[in-house]
């Protein structure tokens, strides 16, 4: 018996299942990881899973966590679609995070005009921490996996320099943090939850600006083209740098928004960068291809791994875990999808001798 | 010291006796089948043509005997034995050896380098033995190389006899040539044409795969001709004739000449003038030197030549792909010199490019997408920032239909296509716009007739219209047919334009090797 | 401290910490000269970071201990040449996937190790008379044998890739794998050997780390090195040799870092400085790229895929 793989272009319904199958299969691996380490899985997941969705308040943690990642994972599927690696949304992210702190601290500043101010001015400093990358890309073709990742790593240093220097709070005693926000600088919350519900709506608005921009608009379109194949799109007249710098400048400046809603909607404080942001940069890369770059998508993968996330903390308290080990997750499912996109574009047919 | 070639197989061959037997040979790929139960055996000894238009299924059966596919059905036979080629490396092992129509070398190495890594050498410093090897074989067959050339540095004649030098180093004994005269000069053809007779006269034998008759019928012993995948005839090359193997190639009486109106007079004002332009290459090296030329409304000027002589970087000048380094291109009187494709394309100028996959499709995209690659900007296609759907679509439905293009919808992903489909999207977006300056670069390459016809003809229709046409092709009978002056393009510089029908096809082969006395006589 | 002792203590400090560089960064030239783009050194180091200390300690074998780091290294990346060269995946996809789980795993598995010592680290192999040399000999011949080794290995690889007939291969494949899968060339199996290479050379990397440069483990201790080492690999032009010389300007720059700190800078700008650097190594490395024309492996981080339709 032989097996024979044809290809074909696999159409939705057949999408779908098959990244169910791999986020399944994913658990499963990962929970073979977690058992050879002597952590009994079957708590771990429940605890997650309970964690995560079992009340009202634990789905609503779920969503606050999403709201970052829906941000990021929109961003990072517009440059994605471009074929431009930003692997920076964290740093950008916590460069968003900087501007708002400036802003919410700053006496100047008349307080009614802090939260339009802080969204603002995030988002214009996650596209410029973005768009010094993406130039050095556009102009000089430097590969910007590598720069934007540096770029990470520099934010992370400024932000530890920042609230253990210059801005630490004058009544944090050893903590390295700066003041609390005034409230005019808080973004208000839902109910009796922390959702700050300003930044989702924010989350939901750039969801569906990404969907009418692929779908009905010439750049969108471009964006496609030059993703698709950068030869055709010069060939077409299409302005590869305009293309870059814009979706380095669209997904820097959404991710800027992310962390200003950490930072004035979660914490009311700049922290050290792991204590503002749990990877969400990184993981709105896994997010972001499991949704298939495709706006939708983002949301319901957010929701998964906001779930994950929260599940996270839960078992990192009561099994006593670091919180690195959700890593364990975002890895094994991202490469699961990898080789349920390999499968997806392959009918396997079994074929018997003679016949 | 060289482990290429079951060595033993080849022991006392004698002449005449069949060494290659390919029986039944089935092979299909998506929605096509490209070989159809074919029979194929070579004698030692002999120079076996094998021929058929673009798409026939030539190059697929030689991919099987090389070991690059595997067939769905069918046997092969080398020396009487069944055998089993499942890579390159099991040819290479039986003896057989191929030179691609695209060649398959490192540029950035050397031609020792190149060669030496076929073969079984030493562990250290593999070159200076591989470098003996190649001057003994260069003696004995001909072929003259320097082996500590980079690829990148040679001519594409040179590039060719490094292929042919690195197959017999292996130790083949028979040679596939896959469509070897389309990048020669016709004295270049001549030059192969004395090795190919060397060698089988030392009892090798040569498969020579080709689309062009009087090849076949001048180099070869006998001439097997494929059409649509099947096998139509092998007969010997006494008994063939230019018609009748047209006939079989085609399978149907094929009209020699595509007539075209002689309108000297109609020819008005001039479109594209190009001054003594400059240009160089992506290495670096200079590529265009000084070239200047017009091209008036309502005429057809075709640029002859062998490529890599400058026509590809004199297209990209031209169309705002590539900067000039001095000179000037002046398009409907406007000096458009080193302005922005997209600006140049605004004109009304069509482009349609030598890569049409490389440079000119979004394969991921669909159809419609493609379509719209040029005018998607220009209302009714859009308005404002928006994309008009409707109206996009409505386009590509009447452009599939009026193009003829073959694809089962209008968004399915243009890399499904075929070549000739793809090239008939290209040409529909290119051309609806009713464009009055066409660049034409090799527009019919590798597709089958009926693309090409329909090609050609779009380009009469809207030379008829008054349109101003640059075609650049290596195919010089297309060239010949269709231009109304021609020129030929020869180591980055033009010689010529003349009007083609005071030309003979010699004398364009003496310009395409460098002979500018044709244009003295005149 | 006077200037020949500071000067000493620097080249001593330089050539310990770009050690770890040095090995990723030789591993990463092999296989992106094959046509493989590995961005999972960072998840392949710190998991021989874990790895290594963990056997070190409990077989009392710090040379184990190195031995099993190649080991994992080398089985992680193997998961990195399945997906890309077999599965044709986006290789920068590819290579996140299996640093962020190489960040996981070793996170779960080293939480029993923080804050333990390591009884029987690493080490130096002093090279008698050559230490009684001033300056140098104190810094530069009481390294440890893997510095030594690095030295070495660098200097053979060199010879490999560019004397030998597997060398002549290796690039081919890089270059332009049809050519060399026509000239009967096996590309799956080179790329998949020099991906492999590479994955044994980051274990080890990460290994140095945790016996015998700290030597001891802490979460996400490689501080992005392996990333840092790709930017390494463009600057080095894909050539071992060079490698050398970015391993241990990066290997200065981390530790001047450390010595400027008692001079009141903050730490925390200091330690941008590698970072920054590395975005500067990686512009040098590509412009002289496209200054010289010569440099990326042409087929670098493309799919082969033989059954192609043509066109």
């Amino acid at each position: 018996m032989k097996i024979k793989l044809e290809k074909r272009s696999p159409g939705t319904i057949t999408t779908l299942y098959i990244t169910f199958l791999s986020i399944i299969l994913a658990l499963g691996v990962s929970a073979l990881i977690f058992e050879s380490q002597g952590v009994n899985p079957l708590i771990a997941y429940k605890e997650i899973f309970v964690g995560a969705f079992g009340s009202v308040y634990g789905f609503s943690e779920t969503v606050v966590k999403a709201i970052p990642l829906i941000l990021c994972g929109v961003g990072l599927s517009i440059a994605f679609r471009a074929k431009i690696w930003n692997i920076g949304a964290e740093g950008q992210l916590l460069m968003g995070a900087v501007a708002a702190t400036w802003i919410a601290l700053n006496n100047n500043i008349p307080p009614n005009l802090k939260i339009s101010l802080m969204f603002i001015v995030g988002f214009m400093c996650g596209a410029i921490w973005a768009l010094i990358p993406g130039f050095l890309r556009a102009k000089l073709n430097a590969n910007e996996v590598i720069t934007t990742l540096m770029m990470n790593y520099i934010a992370m240093e400024l932000v530890k320099y920042l609230v253990v220097g210059p801005w630490k709070g004058a009544g944090e005693w050893g903590f390295p943090q700066t003041s609390i926000f005034p409230k005019s600088a808080w973004i208000p919350t839902i109910a009796k939850t922390r959702i700050h519900y300003l930044t989702l709506i924010i989350a939901f608005s750039s969801t569906i600006f990404t969907y009418i921009l692929f779908v009905r608009t010439k750049v969108g379109y471009e964006i496609k083209v030059v993703g698709d194949n950068p030869e055709a799109a010069r060939y077409a007249g299409i302005s590869h740098f305009k293309i870059v710098m814009l979706v380095m400048l669209l997904s820097g400046g959404l991710a800027g928004i992310a962390g200003v809603g950490e930072v004035a909607g979660i914490h009311h404080r700049l922290r050290p960068p792991e204590g503002i942001s749990a990877g969400y940069g990184y993981t709105a890369i896994i997010v972001s291809w499991l949704g298939k770059l495709n706006p939708l998508g983002v949301i319901v993968a957010s929701i998964l791994f906001g779930g994950l996330l929260v599940g996270g903390d839960a078992i990192q308290v009561s099994l006593g875990l670091p919180s690195a080990v959700i890593n364990i997750f975002n890895g094994a499912i991202l490469t699961l999808i990898l080789i349920g996109e390999y499968l997806a574009n392959y009918k396997i047919k079994f074929e018997f001798r003679g016949g | 010291m060289f482990k290429g070639s079951n060595s033993h197989l080849w022991d006392d061959v004698s002449v005449g006796e069949i060494i290659i037997k390919m029986k039944g040979i089935v092979k299909k790929f998506p929605g096509v089948v490209a070989n159809n139960h074919i029979d194929f055996e070579v004698r030692a000894g002999e120079i076996h043509a094998l021929l058929g238009e673009n798409g026939a299924g030539k190059t697929t059966l030689m991919n099987i005997l090389y070991g690059i596919y595997r067939p769905d059905e069918g046997e092969i036979y080398v020396r009487g034995k069944r055998v089993k080629i499942k890579s390159p490396r099991d040819a290479i092992s039986l003896g057989i050896g191929m030179v691609h129509q695209h060649f398959m070398l490192i540029q950035t190495h050397t031609v020792a380098e190149n060669i030496a890594l076929s073969l079984h050498t030493k562990f250290f410093l593999p070159t200076r033995e591989v470098e003996k090897k190649i001057a003994d074989l260069s003696n004995k067959y001909g072929l003259k190389i320097d082996p500590r050339a980079r690829i990148w540095q040679l001519s594409t004649g040179e590039k060719q006899r490094v292929e042919i030098l690195k197959a017999l180093c292996m130790g083949a004994h028979v040679l596939i040539l896959d469509e070897p005269t389309t990048v020669l000069t016709p004295e270049e053809v001549k030059e192969l044409f004395k090795v190919l007779k060397c060698m089988v006269k030392e009892g090798k034998s040569v498969i020579f795969v080709t689309h062009k008759l009087d090849e076949a019928i001048s180099i070869s012993n006998r001439i097997t001709v494929l059409r649509q995948g099947k096998v139509i005839a092998t007969i010997s090359a006494n008994e063939a004739n230019k018609r009748k193997l047209a006939k079989m190639m085609v399978g149907r009486e094929v009209l020699f000449q595509i007539k075209k109106e002689e309108n000297s007079s109609e020819v008005g004002s001039i479109i594209l003038k190009v001054e003594n332009l400059y240009a160089l290459n992506d290495m670096g090296l200079p590529a265009v030197k000084g070239v200047s030329f017009d091209i008036r409304e309502g005429e057809i000027l075709g640029i002859a030549g062998v490529a890599g002589n400058g026509q590809k970087e004199l297209i990209e000048v031209i169309t705002g792909l590539r900067k000039a380094s001095s000179g000037k291109v002046i398009i409907f009187g406007k000096d458009v010199t080193n302005k922005s494709p997209k600006e140049i394309d605004e004109l009304g100028v069509a482009h349609i490019p030598e890569e049409r996959v490389g440079v000119g499709i979004a394969p991921n995209m669909s159809v419609t997408e493609n379509l719209i690659l040029k005018c998607y900007r220009r209302p009714p296609f859009s308005k404002g920032p928006f994309l008009n759907k409707r109206y996009i679509d409505e386009y590509a439905e009447k452009l599939i239909s009026e193009y003829k293009i073959a694809t089962p919808s209008k968004s399915t992903p243009v890399k499904m296509l075929s070549g000739g489909n793809i090239q008939r999207l290209i040409l529909a977006r290119e051309m609806s716009r009713n464009p009055k300056l066409i660049i034409a670069a090799h527009p019919t390459y590798g597709l089958d007739i009926g693309a090409t016809e329909q090609i050609r003809r779009l380009l009469l229709e809207h030379r008829s219209k008054g349109a101003a046409i640059l075609l650049v092709s290596e195919d010089l009978e297309e060239v010949m047919t269709l231009s109304d002056r021609i020129a030929v393009m020869f180591q980055g510089k033009i010689i010529g334009p003349i009007p083609t029908s005071t030309v003979k096809i010699e004398d364009i082969g003496l310009m395409m090797a460098g002979e500018t006395v044709v244009l003295q006589q005149r | 401290m006077n200037l020949e002792s500071a000067i000493a203590s620097l080249l001593y400090a330089t050539l310990r910490a770009g050690t770890p560089l040095l090995l990723g960064t030789l591993g990463e030239v092999y296989a992106e000269r094959s046509g493989v783009m590995n961005l999972g050194v960072e998840g392949m180091m710190i998991m021989g970071a874990v790895v290594a200390f963990g056997v070190s300690l409990s077989t009392k074998n710090v040379l184990l201990g190195i031995l099993a780091a190649a080991l994992i290294g080398g089985l992680l990346s193997l998961i990195h040449a399945f997906l890309s060269i077999s599965l044709r995946a986006n290789q920068v996809v590819s290579g996140i996937a299996l640093t962020t789980l190489g960040l996981g795993v070793s996170s779960l598995i080293g939480r029993r190790y923080i804050g333990i010592p390591l009884p029987n680290p690493l080490s130096p192999l002093l090279l008698k008379p050559l230490t009684n040399i001033p300056v140098l000999g104190k810094s530069l011949f009481n390294q440890d044998i893997i510095v030594y080794m690095s030295i070495i290995l660098a200097v053979i690889l060199w010879l490999i890739l560019f004397k030998t007939s597997i060398g002549i291969r290796i690039r081919s494949v890089g270059e332009n794998p049809a050519a060399a899968d026509a000239a009967g060339v096996n590309v799956f199996l080179i790329r998949y050997l020099c991906v492999f290479f590479g994955g044994v050379l980051s274990g080890i990397g990460g290994a140095y780390l945790s016996v015998a440069y700290f030597p001891s483990w802490r979460e996400g201790m490689t501080m992005g090195m392996g990333w840092i080492v790709i930017g390494l690999t463009i600057f080095a032009m894909w050539n071992p040799l060079r490698a050398i010389v970015g391993a241990y300007l990066f290997g200065g720059i981390m530790a001047l870092q450390f010595k400027l700190q008692p001079m009141g800078i903050s730490p925390n700008l200091l330690a941008m400085l590698p970072y920054a650097s590395t975005i500067v190594a990686l512009l040098i490395g590509t412009s002289e790229t496209m200054r010289k024309r010569i440099g990326a492996p042409l087929a670098l981080g493309i799919p082969y895929e033989r059954e192609e339709k043509t066109y």
